[in-house]
């Protein structure tokens, strides 16, 4: 496949934005929408097809963001970028996600080196005690095995230094006061009206039904920041590590 | 009590009937091979196909029995996002209870509230193609691992945590047809798992991979090759592509070492002219090593099929009083209409006969060979042949009840087929719809009293006669699972589910699931309270007794 003829033309930032009227769901929206149909092809910075760095404002052809809702609709005609099935609603939430990356990119502070990254993460960082990567680590925290093809390397990086700022839906915690005083916390895989499932700082699956329970609720998550723990370089070396890991390889 | 998954609800004020429960099992504990070897000192969980690996499909739970069975009641329905039956049967540990979305979706889920914990969605191959639905019939688990095999004919591994996928070998190739539709086999530290696809020009095959890397440790070709004895049972090269899947779940007998599969039809499976002889080890059940995978003893009971009978029943092995001694049997009830006591040592033919209305044997010789009748077979007219092409029973599984001592079938009774040389097989008389396979929804039944019906029976194993029959309308794709409450639980394609007196066959309870039944029923316990869940539709139901 010939990625390189995907969008045609250059451009940088694309003017009237429809990030002057989205709100913060639309843009949670358009990226979980990115996450899903576009990644796979652009990866998840979006800069994976040369000459195309989405997640910059830097496109082939597109010069407006009604060009961008055209393209993601209709595909581009002999290249490899199909048509989608994306209302024009759904198209326009993508573009405003790839607004407010470009507009919110950090500039990468360092050059990170992977194999350097794994050490660290299992290492100095700790991060097997909460998460799991390649069938190794917790299973308490989000399984991190396929993160680079889902976050962007500065999304990972603010994780790693202030990861309260965006938890994924996927890595929220939940906290149960039973009846007899016992308290449980643990990742929240499922709630519903009348029950709650989670898996706990055990690792045991758990189900409660909340009306046999004292208190119950949603908690920080316990991920602590890394800001003072790594360097400049090691936070470059860890994210780049994240962002190899693009699922199991057996 | 058992102290299932630390739910907080109150316990049922009723004294609770576990009737064997080890001390209180921990908290989801890794599941060693003893655990399923002795799944009966854990009554709550149902850690293998059915329940133990001598597929009894006994509950030793006894909260449910045939007093109380009217008082069932639904406690939740789990709905799957799949147009494919329903056939898989669940896995319980301790209160996670986890199935499969057919094709090859894995789901983990609350066992009390059917609430899933995580869904894993497996994407088979485009080519993968299966003869008769897309479907599943179950996982099996050892440690913290599930194991499925897929309709692309892979084996996969699954974290049972977290529904990461660990590793996924191809088992065979899904392009030249093969595909996997049973719920694997756990032996120690090994998986086994059989192919399907023996409609198509294909050689049925059992392999057995290591359970932590997926390496594979040996494999075992159902018909042999040059060289090896019963090559020479079929003409030709027809060997090559002779059929005799493996696509049912297998048995296991600790004692001896051996792993029992059931084989299936010959290819092509309605003319046996391109293939002359007895085409071993087609129709059998073969006892193989379960170290080395060498065979070890087999039995064929359709020597040179012509009619499409599988025996890829489920094997079921029981300890038995057998003519007045102790005798360590496998009971069989087979797709040709004649139901067997077999030596599970030695395979020695004990005792056959024909269970429903049979017209194309007559006996056995002495070495348990059936007798055809001459004429019998595939003609250019048309020949009626008893049973129809899907059997007298098919895969469904069956149960035995070591207190009543009786033998559980669901299967078709008064079924009849024209067999047609070189054709597919055609429905006898003018009501094309008598003997269908299952389908998800409930459709218009219209089988007069000369047709098919379903029936669920408790054979005695030392007579093989039926000491009682609860009789359906339809006909059944359904499994049998009996408790020691004595109740037995089964259903059809009628969707009723139905719970029956295990000594006498009354019905004590049914409910309506609004869908065809064709998965085998289980029994597990959460925090002291029983439930029998059952698939029907595309659905999974729970029930346990009102308040």
């Amino acid at each position: 496949m010939t990625r390189a003829l995907f969008i045609i033309g250059v451009l940088c930032f694309a003017l009237p934005a429809y990030a002057q009227h989205e709100t913060a769901s639309d843009i949670e929206d358009g990226g979980r929408v990115f996450r899903q149909s576009c990644a796979n092809c652009h990866g998840p910075d979006g800069n994976e097809i040369p000459g195309i760095d989405l997640g910059r404002g830097v496109f082939k052809s597109a010069k407006t963001d009604d060009d961008l809702v055209r393209i993601i609709q209709k595909g581009v005609p002999g290249t490899p970028m199909p048509p989608t099935n994306m209302s024009e609603e759904q198209a326009k939430k993508v573009v405003s996600y790839l607004r407010s990356t470009a507009a919110s990119r950090t500039t990468a502070t360092a050059v990170g080196d992977a194999a350097r990254g794994k050490t660290l993460f299992e290492g100095k960082g700790g991060c097997l005690k909460c998460h799991r990567a390649n069938g190794v680590g917790s299973r308490i925290g989000p399984d991190l095995t396929r993160v680079g093809q889902l976050r962007r390397s500065a999304e990972l990086e603010r994780s790693l230094v202030d990861p309260a700022a965006e938890v994924l839906p996927t890595g929220r915690f939940y906290r149960v006061v039973t009846r007899d005083g016992a308290t449980v916390t643990g990742r929240l895989l499922n709630i519903d009206t009348f029950t709650v499932q989670m898996i706990d700082m055990k690792e045991q699956l758990r189900s409660f039904t909340k009306a046999t329970l004292k208190e119950s609720g949603f908690i920080p998550s316990p991920m602590p920041s890394f800001k003072s723990t790594f360097n400049t370089q090691e936070l470059a070396d860890v994210v780049s590590y994240l962002v190899s890991l693009k699922g199991r390889v057996n | 009590m058992i102290q299932g998954k630390g739910r907080l609800k109150a316990a049922p004020t009723v004294a609770i009937l576990i009737a064997v429960v080890a001390a209180a099992a921990s908290l989801q504990a890794q599941v060693t091979f003893d655990r399923i070897l002795r799944a009966d000192r854990e009554p709550q969980n149902w850690l293998s196909y059915s329940g133990t690996p001598f597929n009894q499909r006994y509950s030793p739970l006894t909260q449910i029995n045939t007093a109380n069975a009217k008082n069932l009641e639904l406690q939740w329905v789990w709905q799957a996002r799949s147009l494919e039956k329903f056939e898989a049967t669940p896995l319980v540990v301790d209160g996670v209870l986890y199935t499969v979305q057919a094709p090859n979706d894995v789901v983990a889920m609350d066992a009390e509230t059917g609430r899933p914990f995580w869904t894993t969605t497996y994407a088979p191959a485009p080519e993968a193609r299966t003869c008769c639905g897309r479907v599943n019939r179950g996982l099996a688990i050892l440690g913290d691992t599930l194991y499925m095999g897929t309709i692309d004919a892979h084996l996969v591994a699954l974290d049972a945590k977290t529904g990461e996928i660990l590793w996924k070998k191809e088992v065979a190739s899904a392009k030249e047809r093969y595909s996997i539709t049973m719920s694997p086999v756990i032996v120690k530290d090994k998986v086994l798992i059989g192919t399907a696809g023996g409609d198509m020009p294909t050689r049925g095959q059992v392999a057995a991979f290591d359970a932590k890397t997926g390496k594979e440790l040996w494999r075992f070709f159902t018909i042999p090759g040059p060289g090896e004895p019963g090559n020479d049972t079929w003409s030709g090269d027809s060997w090559k592509t002779g059929g005799a899947a493996v696509w049912n779940a297998g048995a296991y007998d600790p004692e001896t070492n051996l792993v029992f599969f059931g084989t299936g039809n010959p290819q092509p499976d309605w003319d046996g002219r391109s293939r002359l002889g007895d085409n071993l080890y087609s129709d059998s059940v073969i006892a193989l090593d379960a170290d080395s995978g060498k065979l070890k003893w087999y039995y064929q009971f359709t020597p040179h099929d012509e009619l499409d009978y599988d025996a890829t029943q489920v094997p079921l092995l029981a300890d038995i009083q057998f003519r007045g001694k102790p005798r360590k049997v496998m009971l069989w009830a087979n797709r040709n209409g004649l139901m067997y006591v077999l030596d599970r040592v030695t395979g020695e033919f004990l005792h056959g006969k024909a269970y429903v209305k049979v017209n194309w044997a007559d006996g056995f010789d002495a070495k348990g060979r059936p007798q055809r009748v001459p004429g019998m077979v595939p003609s250019k007219a048309g020949t009626v042949i008893r049973p129809h092409v899907h059997g007298a029973t098919n895969w469904q599984p069956p149960s035995f009840s070591p207190r009543t001592g009786l033998f559980y079938v669901a299967h078709f009774e008064n079924s009849s087929t024209v067999a047609v040389e070189g054709e597919f097989p055609r429905a006898n008389g003018i009501n094309p719809r008598q003997t269908t396979m299952g389908q998800i929804n409930i459709q218009n039944f219209l089988n007069n009293e000369d047709e098919a019906y379903g029936v669920v029976r408790g054979y005695d194993p030392n007579t093989l006669e039926a000491k009682w029959e609860y009789k359906m309308a339809d006909i059944t794709w359904a499994g049998v699972l009996s408790t020691a409450g004595d109740v037995v639980f089964s259903g059809g394609k009628e969707g009723y589910f139905v719970a029956l007196d295990a000594r006498n066959g009354a019905l004590l309870w049914k409910a309506a699931l609004g869908g065809q039944v064709n998965a085998g029923p289980m029994s597990y316990a959460v925090n002291g309270k029983q439930y029998v869940a059952i698939a029907a539709g595309n659905s999974l139901f729970a029930f346990a007794l009102g308040r």
